[in-house]
């Protein structure tokens, strides 16, 4: 018996999304093979490796995560400035925490002066997340994707109960979306048709919800997969979405991670590169080496 | 690759003698191929076919055992590609690296160190399940020795590494009756090797430099009767090992390749330098089908997040993961502290107590067995009811625990509010959040004993 090594070529690709403007624009997806197969398909784009930017400083972080911030970490333009200057970060996720409405409830107008405040300061693509709050993410991604018309951001989380008037704000204003339907690959079909009725397919990104290491990591894992291959293998187009994983603030709350650095650096790199290789294409990483890490055993 | 039930009636006697217990040679043939019979059934078989029948029907990658007696790591005999498929059957072996090198009571200190790396999880111990001794000084009568104080050290299994035949041969001469991996067999030690594998009945670590050539070895053991394999492809770093695995699993799976259905290894011990690198390369090759990873890792953080990483990648994804029965005590409660209830679904009971941790106040999580199914569910199938949570408070005394009365059930749990101030009268009922996530906001608001 001969052999010839089993190859698997699908016909169809995941959509490319387009993130940002200028020279620093980043895409994500466009591949038509698994996770780092190199050996069978094409992987025009590497995973899009996104640092965490809070508005506001952080409470109760151990102190091993809060340390590489430490001096910038009241001020969110600094602290984009040294995830790009200092930690490579090619893309940045901004998290308005300030807008909980159970915290600060800061104003949609004041959140989204921050998010001006921090394109102005760095060039890099932007993903720019609200709290989960519908109501209010609704009311605060509309004000940032109004004030920073054309900056195409990744807005997000767009969910069932407020995708239209985030989306349409969204089209209206040139920006992409993240669509984060909870742990079940049907409702994020669902959801996908319900957006591709008037938003176009090609600025959607799905978000499966995260979990961490040992926190149910491995439903995101299998959910994030099947997704993947409904995409791939059975030629879904409403499955071919790039998928988002919001890596660091799940694994940073762990008793795990706070337990010591450097379990903490390999709780957050060890659930980011399991979704990696589960077909995630842009992770939201918080600690600076959990991205050098994931970067540097993934890249050819 | 299964055989149809067809293809086996045609190498059948055909004689519909009835001895099998079947009515007719074919349905003796569909039982076969469900696997509902066993070949034994039909005393008529020409033992050639019988032969045949029996290699084509084998599970298509090899279950192998490494040692003995309680510690035995047993893998290989994988159904699928993705976990979501089925099931990961059998959880990779972790091994620890030791270099002939280090002195012995070196090689004591760091067994006893590998011997710490033990947890409980959730009712499961999490463990470093193997040593890997590596002839690295090139001395012979160092390997021996080594080799014969590390197997009265430990009870683990242990992988036998020397570029040296007659070494590896020596060493594993000493503890053949531990059943070690002898590693490597290669083109060019493989009819070397041959007597002296079956002479010792160990398994064998195949290694080559290319697919092309592990195939080439795998056959001529098997030509020799030694099918207790397990295959190193080489692979350079992570990016070829992920290669090099998809390959060998879908050889064997989807192409009922024999000479490569084997379990694997790997070592991430030799791509990196980096220990963090390593680790994390370890726990990527672990999703990609490799059978034992050998790392450098005793460090308690950098094993204890790959053991876990294992632990929930080899979770049977067809049934719910449950937690124990209990009343937890989450961050010392006192008898001031909140008590609430929720279902022994695994990812609800981590969700709840992280959400409980996250939030910094102590509480009493009391966690019902319902069979591993979520609150709604449960309460439709009377496994949390009024009734049930009831009897649980009873029977885990959670009146003798807090002096207040007050209990926080799941937010979707509506109606089972009104059981429950029924069944406990004394009791107040309070509706938490409908989101775990909502419950640090609803603690720290809402809660006053
Ligand atoms: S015992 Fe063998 S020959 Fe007889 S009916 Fe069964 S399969 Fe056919």
């Amino acid at each position: 018996m001969a052999y010839e090594a089993p190859l698997e070529k699908y016909p169809v690709k995941i959509r490319e999304v387009i993130l940002g403007g200028g020279e620093k624009a980043r895409k994500i997806g466009g591949e038509n093979a698994l996770p780092l197969h190199f050996f069978e398909g094409s992987l025009p784009n590497p995973p899009g490796l996104a640092l965490e930017v809070l508005d506001t400083r952080p409470e109760n972080w151990a102190p091993w995560i809060l340390e590489p911030f430490e001096d910038v970490a009241s001020d969110p333009m600094s602290w984009a400035k040294k995830c790009v200057e200092e930690f490579g970060a090619e893309i940045l996720c901004l998290r308005l925490l300030s807008t909980d409405p159970a915290g600060k409830d800061a104003s949609p107008g004041e959140a989204a002066k921050t998010v001006e405040q921090v394109v102005k300061a760095v060039d890099v693509p932007l993903v720019v997340l609200g709290t989960g709050d519908e109501e209010k993410d609704s009311q605060v991604l509309i004000e940032v994707a109004r004030v920073c018309s054309g900056k195409n951001f990744l807005l997000g989380p767009v969910l069932k109960g407020n995708y239209q008037e985030i989306a349409q704000a969204a089209l209206e204003h040139g920006h992409c979306i993240v669509a984060q339907a909870s742990m079940d690959a049907n409702l994020t079909k669902e959801l996908n048709i319900a957006l591709c009725k008037f938003f176009p397919p090609e600025r959607i990104v799905v978000d499966p919800t995260s979990s961490a290491l040992g926190y149910g990591m491995e439903y995101t894992f299998s959910i994030i997969e099947s997704i993947k291959l409904f995409g791939l293998a059975d030629r879904d187009n409403m499955m071919q979405m790039p998928v988002f994983a919001d890596v660091g603030i799940e694994c940073w709350r762990t008793k795990e991670a706070k337990e010591s650095r450097d379990q903490g650096v390999l709780w957050e790199a060890t659930t980011g590169i399991t979704f990696l290789l589960a077909g995630a294409n842009l992770l939201v990483l918080r600690h600076p080496e959990a991205l050098r890490l994931i970067k540097k055993i993934t890249t050819p | 690759m299964a055989l149809k039930g067809a293809d086996i009636m045609k190498k059948l006697p055909k004689t519909n003698c009835k001895e099998c217990g079947c009515a007719t040679c074919f349905a003796f043939a569909m039982k076969l191929a469900t696997g509902g019979a066993k070949l034994d059934d039909c005393p008529y078989l020409d033992p050639e076919v019988r032969t045949e029948l029996e290699s084509a029907m084998a599970p298509p990658v090899k279950l192998v055992t490494v040692g003995t007696g309680e510690e035995a790591l047993v893998i290989g005999e994988e159904e699928v590609m993705f976990r979501h498929e089925k099931t990961f059957f059998h959880e990779p072996g972790l091994a620890v690296l030791v270099s002939d090198r280090e002195g012995e009571p070196e090689v004591e200190e760091i067994i006893a160190r590998i011997h710490e790396l033990r947890f409980e999880r959730i009712g499961h111990t999490l463990r470093v399940n193997l040593l890997a001794l590596s002839n690295e000084s090139g001395d012979r009568d160092t390997f021996v020795a080594r080799v014969g104080k590390a197997s009265k050290a430990t009870d683990l299994p242990l992988i036998l590494i020397s570029g040296d035949t007659d070494t590896l041969f020596s060493a594993a001469a000493l503890c053949a009756d531990r059943r070690p991996l002898v590693y490597p067999i290669t083109a060019e030690n493989v009819s070397a090797a041959i007597p002296k594998i079956k002479e010792l009945g160990v398994p064998a670590g195949v290694k080559g430099e290319s697919l092309d050539e592990v195939i080439s070895v795998t056959s001529q053991l098997k030509d020799a009767g030694i099918e207790q394999c397990v295959i190193d492809p080489g692979s350079k770093d992570l990016l070829e090992g992920i290669r090099d695995q998809t390959l060998i699993r879908r050889a064997a799976l989807k192409k009922g390749f024999r000479p490569l259905g084997y379990p694997t290894m790997a070592f991430p011990c030799f791509m990196y330098q980096d220990k963090f690198e390593e680790a994390l390369a370890a726990a990527a090759l672990m999703i990609r089908y490799t059978g034992i990873v050998v790392t450098s890792l005793t460090e308690k953080d950098l094993v204890f997040p790959l053991l876990v990483h294992r632990f929930n990648i080899y979770s049977d994804p067809r049934r719910p993961m449950t937690v124990e029965e209990k009343v937890y005590e989450i961050s010392h409660p006192d008898e001031n502290s909140p008590v609430l209830i929720s279902t022994n679904y695994a990812l609800d009971f981590f969700i709840v107590s992280g959400a409980i941790e996250e939030a910094n106040i102590p509480a009493f999580l009391c966690i019902k067995d319902t069979g591993g199914i979520g609150v709604l569910a449960a309460w439709t199938s009377g496994k949390f009811t009024g009734e049930a949570i009831a009897d649980f408070l009873a029977k885990f005394e959670v009146e003798s625990r807090v002096k207040h009365r007050k209990l926080i059930i799941p937010g979707v749990a509506k109606k089972l509010k009104e059981e429950l101030e029924e069944e406990l009268p004394s009791w107040e009922i309070i509706l938490g959040p409908s989101e775990a996530s909502d419950i640090p906001k609803f603690l720290s608001e809402k809660w006053k004993a």
